[in-house]
């Protein structure tokens, strides 16, 4: 019951705002229908732990100790976007850049992408999966080319076609797995694509056709995640669109999609009995986390270069995935964490820091302290958190996958090495004269709502200090789930 | 001849015909052919979807073979040719493309992909098991042609075959997928194709055309 409500209640929100959308209480509107939702979520979340997973509606639906935790996470990080939004797109719509009707698009297509992300985290149907994370990429399309500029329209493009191919190889790989399946569990209804039925039996199912599977399901959703080499489209959906976009985006769809990965490697693996999905993972992981970090050093666009960044820690995420074993697989999971609160929280002040300087070039974003010691704090902070500094979470999640790759696969540790080094120059070198510095812009004319930057970053200081015991819990349950 | 053998070798015509009909989409220039050529292959697609129903005795297949009809003969096809119209794009042409080339490369496609489906369609016990590589190159020639073309509407096509081919795969290989998903799948098409005919027009409102070559400021320096 509390599951349809939290599928039901963001798609409530966007019907209601698409009606709505045009009134000035638009935006607490979005705000409250995602308060709400986390409170549902809420309630999912004291089940799964007084009863353990359980599977509903004809099993179509399952939460487990793998997923509830993105669950959790999506439903909070939604909330604070939201909140974050009211004041930022209120100065965007002073600003001229965006109009009433935008702003109902806005609003309703926010929830949709909820929604959608819901169901393809909460979904046991690899089938509706697909849907989900297909019905995903067309709710944020129009996000992306919101302030139809040209280069936003460019991004939205590149975005569109680049994912729907993506998605279009992960739906044959769907289609093969299917036909795996339905020689083991017979054709009737539907229990052939159904997650739960596909762990019970995965050890039946033939390899060579999972295998097959696996590559296409991998290079489909692997091109959400943003892996290179089909990363192309995200750093400029997250420089175009709006910055509550960018921070979904990097903060939420790259880990639901990444969670589909996954997903599908406990089939495959169990299926084939080696470790060539791992290894697969592993080397896209590694290559995305090398060639992300290369690349930041080029970035002039401070939403551009923390696009980046995300290629870079999916990247290691992916590659802790990949080594798997109960303790890479808890760093993974850690990581996926903090990486989503930290990034979010870098957009945040991020997207108020570009419309203070009134430029998203780097060049001409200075002396955010004197301007508003919030924004400034608050991005060097954020920059430092993601740099892996302690006692940030970051630092721990990324010592423990450092720390496994050693002891594991010993040749990768120079790699990781250069990828965090680079990374860290680059990041750094650039926020410093950002944040410190001489300027004489004005401060903003509505006050930024900043307060989620904070408790975003007070929650990864936590994780890196002290993991609450039932968090810890989900995470060593997950890690074995995943197995590998 | 006995009527399954008969229905499996009419099956095997309708899967060579949908990779001719690929191919010919390849060697097109005019947006207006190419959505002609659309409309064919859609309508094997609903022929092939209707002959193994009736083979397999499956009603969730006529439904789907209903939805390719409405789907993807009469409607996509139909939205397409007024799109093109308002954007008064019938005649355009796509001066750019290398067509002898494209289709050498075509040919390898095709023998890559039946060496990617053999060890599949072995084990393939539906009676259009040997299509599924046909199923396949129609894919690997469906991107083929997206990534050659220069103008908005015939990646869209292009697209659009891809999804042609994907259907055909879940039909050869397992008498289609649960009918949930494939309600799923059709609506996140029509979505995405909404979207796109809205793009069309916010592309050609920002550059006078609907040449992607336009698209092409946002690179790495």
């Amino acid at each position: 019951m509390d599951l349809l409500i939290v599928l039901g209640l963001p798609l409530l929100g966007a019907l209601l705002l698409a009606l709505f959308g045009e009134r000035t209480w638009a935006a607490e509107l979005n705000a409250g229908v995602s308060f709400a939702t986390l409170v549902a979520v809420g309630f999912l979340v004291l089940r799964v732990l007084r009863h353990g997973s359980l599977l509903a509606l004809h099993e179509q639906f399952f939460v487990d100790s793998f997923n509830v935790f993105l669950v959790a996470l999506t439903a909070f990080v939604g909330f604070t976007t939201a909140l974050f939004s009211r004041p930022y797109m209120r100065i965007e719509e002073q600003r001229g850049h965006l109009s009433q009707r935008r702003l109902r698009l806005y609003h309703s297509m926010y929830q949709l992408f909820m929604a959608a992300m819901f169901l393809a985290l909460l979904t046991n149907n690899m089938g509706l999966l697909w849907v989900a994370m297909e019905a995903a990429t067309l709710s944020t399309v129009l996000l992306v080319s919101l302030y139809r500029t040209r280069a936003s329209l460019e991004a939205a493009w590149k975005y569109f076609i680049l994912c729907g191919v993506g998605i279009a190889q992960a739906l044959f790989g769907t289609i093969l797995l299917y036909f795996a399946a339905e020689r083991v569990l017979g054709q009737q209804g539907m229990t052939a694509l159904l997650w739960t039925h596909l762990n019970a039996v995965k050890g039946q199912l033939e390899p060579r056709v999972l295998g097959l599977a696996f590559v296409f399901l991998l290079v489909g959703y692997g091109t959400k995640v943003g892996l290179t080499p089909l990363h192309n489209w995200l750093p400029d959906a997250h420089a175009e669109g709006p910055t509550p976009v960018s921070a979904v985006l990097s903060g939420l769809l790259l880990n639901v999609a990444l969670y589909a990965v996954i997903r599908c490697k406990i089939l495959v693996e169990g299926s084939i009995g080696s470790y060539l999905p791992g290894r697969m993972l592993m080397g896209f992981g590694l290559l995305s986390a090398v060639l992300g970090a290369f690349f930041l050093w080029r970035q002039r666009d401070i939403k551009r270069l923390f696009g980046y960044s995300s290629i870079e820690h999916m990247g290691i995420i992916t590659f802790a995935f990949g080594i798997g074993g109960p303790i890479a697989n808890f760093a993974a999971l850690l990581h996926m964490t903090v990486h989503s609160l930290t990034k979010s929280s870098i957009f945040f002040t991020a997207g108020h820091a570009s419309q203070t300087a009134g430029t998203q070039q780097m060049d001409g974003i200075r002396g955010l302290v004197g301007i508003s010691p919030t924004i400034g704090w608050g991005l060097m902070l954020g920059s430092l958190a993601i740099l892996g500094m302690p006692p940030f979470g970051v630092f721990a999640s990324e010592f423990l996958i450092l720390t496994t790759a050693m002891r594991e696969h010993p040749w990768t540790t120079p790699f990781l090495l250069v990828a965090l080094g680079v990374a860290f120059a680059a990041i750094f070198r650039k926020v410093q004269p950002m944040v410190f510095g001489e300027s004489d812009a004005p401060p903003l004319p509505h006050s930024p709502a900043l307060v989620p930057v904070f408790i975003h970053l007070a929650l990864v200081l936590m994780l890196g200090v002290y993991m609450p015991f039932v968090l810890a819990d989900w995470y060593r349950v997950a890690a074995r789930l995943i197995g590998g | 001849m006995r009527p399954s053998n008969l229905i499996a070798e009419l099956l095997k015509l309708l899967a060579a015909s949908l990779l001719l009909i690929s191919f010919a989409m390849l060697s097109r220039r005019r947006t207006q052919r190419l959505i002609t050529l659309f409309a064919w292959q859609g309508s094997v697609l609903f022929v092939s979807t209707l002959l193994v129903a009736y083979s397999a005795g499956l009603t969730e297949l006529y439904y789907s073979a209903a939805l390719t009809l409405a789907l993807k003969v009469i409607a996509l096809p139909w939205i397409l040719h007024r799109l093109i119209q308002r954007l008064g794009a019938q005649w355009d042409s796509e001066p750019l493309v290398n067509i002898p080339t494209t289709m050498l490369v075509g040919l390898g496609l095709v023998i890559f992909a039946f060496g990617l489906a053999q060890p599949i369609s072995r084990m393939a016990t539906t009676i259009t098991r040997h299509t599924i590589g046909v199923a396949l190159a129609v894919i690997f020639l469906a991107f083929l042609m997206m990534i050659t073309r220069r103008k908005a509407i015939t990646q869209v096509i292009g697209f659009l075959a891809m999804e042609n081919g994907l259907f055909f795969a879940a039909t050869s290989a397992t008498y289609g997928m649960p009918m949930v998903i494939e309600l799923g799948i059709a609506l996140d098409l029509l979505v995405g194709f909404f979207i796109l005919g809205i793009f069309f027009f916010q592309i050609r409102e920002q550059f006078d055309s609907l040449d992607l070559s336009h698209l092409e400021s946002l690179k790495e320096e």
